[in-house]
């Protein structure tokens, strides 16, 4: 940890949030210092402008063609809003229902108790291997840490979180983890890590994804744990959904003697028809498809066929803390889909490496914040220009830039010293709610004339904080005369 | 009608001759401008980086000068979109409610310009010549926000001896963002950077926008390019004529070399 992070234990709206030192929610620096870096990196840049923009196109396309996208939208969010509103009434009635079917669920306060509960289970089971569904809640938590300083191996089965994985890398991107590679890194990484790898193997992706398979096929085989998350679980039958496009899940979700999944507790609906709609908001905003290749759910456990037990851990790490804050709750509303992350023109040039959290983009800027407390992650609602693109295609309706200019106000108010940029503002608010004192500082903005010297755009060298904007743009000379006193000149006031 | 003219902070203090384009096309169209001098901003920019509270005084400065107007224009999307959205929610919650309303019915009959002359007036033919290569950058707020949809580009279409290039990627931000500009530097010169060649990509003389905030966020990247296009506001373009009714109408780079 930094040390600017404060000592006491952090919270949000004054209730536990996810604690430090566990799982991958915060970064060890600032937005904008860990950007710098990543903008430099040309081949960082072209991957993630090609891949965005590919994504971005193909959503676009199968969204266009259906007529009541926004009433599909609209039913989207109310359904969440409606589920946030009575949200422990549907945990429990899941918990009923996941029981009643042979299933055991775990109620996991925050990242340490999940983790120790998964690292439990597993080994209670007496395997040393666990293979792994893609599943964000796992990565928040940091689990495949926890369980590999338990003497575990983990293995992630989904293609993208195989190369980050085999890349001893990071994710940086909700649904396409290894988003910031292209196919001859990838090649290059299968090559290096793959035991008994084709020594001829190019950049193909059909090869690429063989090698893969060819990989995965023994642990899947021979794996008696998985461990996956969910994006969706249904009280009313106690059913839990994973979504996918590769068959790795469903390999992981029906081969193994013991399934262990991991859930945030916003992600309960409370019933089986809800699927209908987020079943149609969801492929066609994360992948750009009609319809995601593989859709699994199953329901405790059914005897002869597939997984003979079943555990479902139930996390919070914070998740109530964002559900006290009435503007910010709607994030937990999100379905994971990435369609911000894919439209955000901070994403696409910054990366997701520099949001220093596994939930990168515009709706990682809100939850991230507010998961961890907002002082752990102070920088993060300021890493957007409010350009509102991702609210325009968000399929639950997230108004994520007004979520983002709450958590700034949320974070000015809590300091308890005022820095300089408060004392300014202060003084700014000052001046513009009161006439007499406005056009006195229009005045004094003349003083820009002096150094000026004739020239009609500012010197380069000004000193911080102007010197963030004159480093790559001109400043215009401040005119000699505003427009309302030259209005009041002419016309009298 | 009597259209009382909200110039806006930036443009008021930086580029007076937008609000000076603003009144003189509207007055060419036959209504009667006025300029309440106890004007300042709207507050967006207090609350845009987190200082909702202290917006509050500037939202009722805002509210006590245009008490009365019949129409309020403002010659950018952005303020007239935080006056819509913003206002009245930073009002309320500070418990201020009386000014929460009114700050809600003075933003019912506040416009956008584009809005304003296509929706409230009707024309989109305002009997402007400028005789040049044009781009039209889409401002966010405008886009988004306020949803102007292809009013500027009606209003553009119409004007003589304009000739009107597209955009390509006309709907991505160009970084300016307040004061993102600043506390993200780099992230918005990026966002800028690809702005730029997409509007010299086009061979544009001109790019125009209706946000004289965003423009000086282009026109100074152009600018620091010795790029030779320039970036003008749409106000300044439809109050051009081939009498040159504005004389002091800034046919220079707004800002140049």
């Amino acid at each position: 940890m930094t040390a600017t992070v404060p000592p006491k234990a952090p919270t949000f709206l004054g209730l536990p949030t996810a604690p430090r030192g566990v799982g991958h929610l915060r970064g060890d620096q600032s937005f904008p210092d860990a950007a710098r870096g990543a903008l430099r990196d040309g081949q960082l840049r072209a991957n993630l402008g090609h891949a965005t923009s590919t994504i971005r196109g193909k959503r676009a396309k199968v969204v266009d063609e259906l007529p009541d996208w926004a009433q599909l939208r609209e039913a989207g969010r109310a359904l969440k809003a409606a589920t946030m509103a009575r949200l422990d009434e549907h945990l429990e009635e899941l918990e009923r229902q996941v029981t009643a079917r042979g299933g055991v669920v775990h109620w996991a306060r925050d990242a340490n108790e999940a983790n120790e509960i998964v690292t439990r289970l597993v080994q209670a089971t007496g395997t040393t291997e666990v293979v792994k569904v893609k599943s964000m809640a796992t990565q928040e938590i940091g689990l495949n840490e926890a369980l590999e300083a338990a003497g575990l191996d983990v293995f992630e089965t989904d293609l993208a979180e195989l190369i980050v994985q085999l890349g001893e890398d990071k994710p940086s991107h909700i649904l396409v983890p290894a988003i910031h590679k292209n196919r001859a890194e990838i090649r290059e990484i299968f090559a290096r890590t793959i035991p008994g790898v084709d020594p001829d193997l190019t950049d193909d992706p059909r090869q690429l994804a063989m090698a893969a398979r060819t990989h995965l096929r023994e642990r899947f085989l021979r794996a008696r744990v998985a461990v996956s998350g969910a994006n969706f679980a249904v009280a009313e039958t106690g059913t839990l959904t994973v979504v996918e496009s590769e068959g790795n899940g469903r390999m992981c979700l029906t081969l193994p003697e013991t399934l262990i999944t991991v859930m945030g507790i916003e992600k309960v609906v409370p019933t089986w028809r809800d699927l209908e709609v987020f079943l149609q908001l969801l492929p066609r905003s994360s992948t750009g498809e009609r319809m995601n290749p593989y859709t699994s759910t199953w329901a405790g456990v059914t005897p002869g066929d597939g997984p003979q037990e079943f555990h479902l851990v139930l996390l919070d790490n914070g998740r109530t803390a964002v559900l006290a804050d009435e503007v910010g709750r709607e994030a937990l509303h999100c379905i994971r889909c990435s369609a911000c992350l894919n439209v955000c023109p901070v994403y696409e040039r910054a990366g997701g490496h520099s949001y220093g959290s596994v939930y990168p983009g515009p709706i990682g800027a809100v939850l991230s914040p507010m998961l961890t407390g907002v002082e752990d992650n102070a920088s993060l609602p300021y890493a957007s220009s409010l350009c509102g693109a991702c609210y325009d295609v968000c399929p639950v309706a997230i108004d994520i830039p007004s979520i983002l200019v709450h958590l700034r106000a949320e974070h000015v108010e809590a300091q308890e010293r005022p820095t300089a940029e408060a004392v300014a503002f202060r003084g700014l608010s000052k001046v513009m709610s009161h006439p007499r004192l406005w056009h006195l500082a229009q005045r004094a903005s003349r003083l820009g004339r002096l150094i000026a010297r004739g020239r009609p755009t500012l010197p380069n060298a000004l000193p911080p904080p102007v010197s963030g904007w004159t480093r790559s743009r001109d400043l215009p000379t401040p005119p000699k005369e505003t427009f309302v006193e030259s209005w009041v000149r002419e016309h009298g006031s | 009608m009597k259209v009382a003219l909200f110039a806006t902070c930036l443009v008021d203090t930086l580029t007076p001759s937008v609000a000076r384009a603003t009144a003189t096309l509207l007055q060419r169209l036959g209504h009667e401008v006025v300029v309440p001098p106890g004007q300042s901003c709207c507050g967006q920019m207090h609350v845009n980086t987190g200082y909702r509270r202290e917006a509050v005084p500037i939202v009722a400065n805002h509210v006590r000068a245009f008490a009365g107007a019949e129409a309020i224009v403002a010659p950018s999307g952005s303020c007239v979109a935080s006056i819509h959205h913003q206002q009245a929610a930073v009002a309320r919650r500070a418990g201020e409610h009386r000014l929460a309303d009114e700050a809600e019915e003075l933003a019912g009959r506040t416009y956008e310009l584009s809005q304003f002359l296509v929706d409230v007036l009707g024309v989109t033919d305002v009997g402007a010549y400028y005789p040049h290569r044009v781009t039209y950058h889409p401002t966010c707020h405008s886009l988004r926000l306020l949803k102007v949809g292809d009013r500027p580009y009606q209003l553009l279409r119409a004007v003589r001896g304009l000739e009107l290039v597209e955009l390509p990627g006309a709907e991505q931000c160009c970084g300016f963002g307040g004061t993102f500009a600043v506390k993200n530097a780099d992230t918005s010169t990026a966002m800028l950077t690809d702005k730029m060649a997409n509007v010299l990509g086009t061979h544009a003389e001109v790019c125009t926008a209706g946000d004289a905030s965003c423009l000086m966020h282009i026109g100074g990247g152009l600018s620091r390019l010795r790029a030779g296009t320039r970036t003008v506001h749409l106000a300044e373009i439809l109050a051009s004529t081939e009498e040159a009714v504005t004389p002091d109408q800034q046919t220079r780079p707004a800002v140049s070399a």
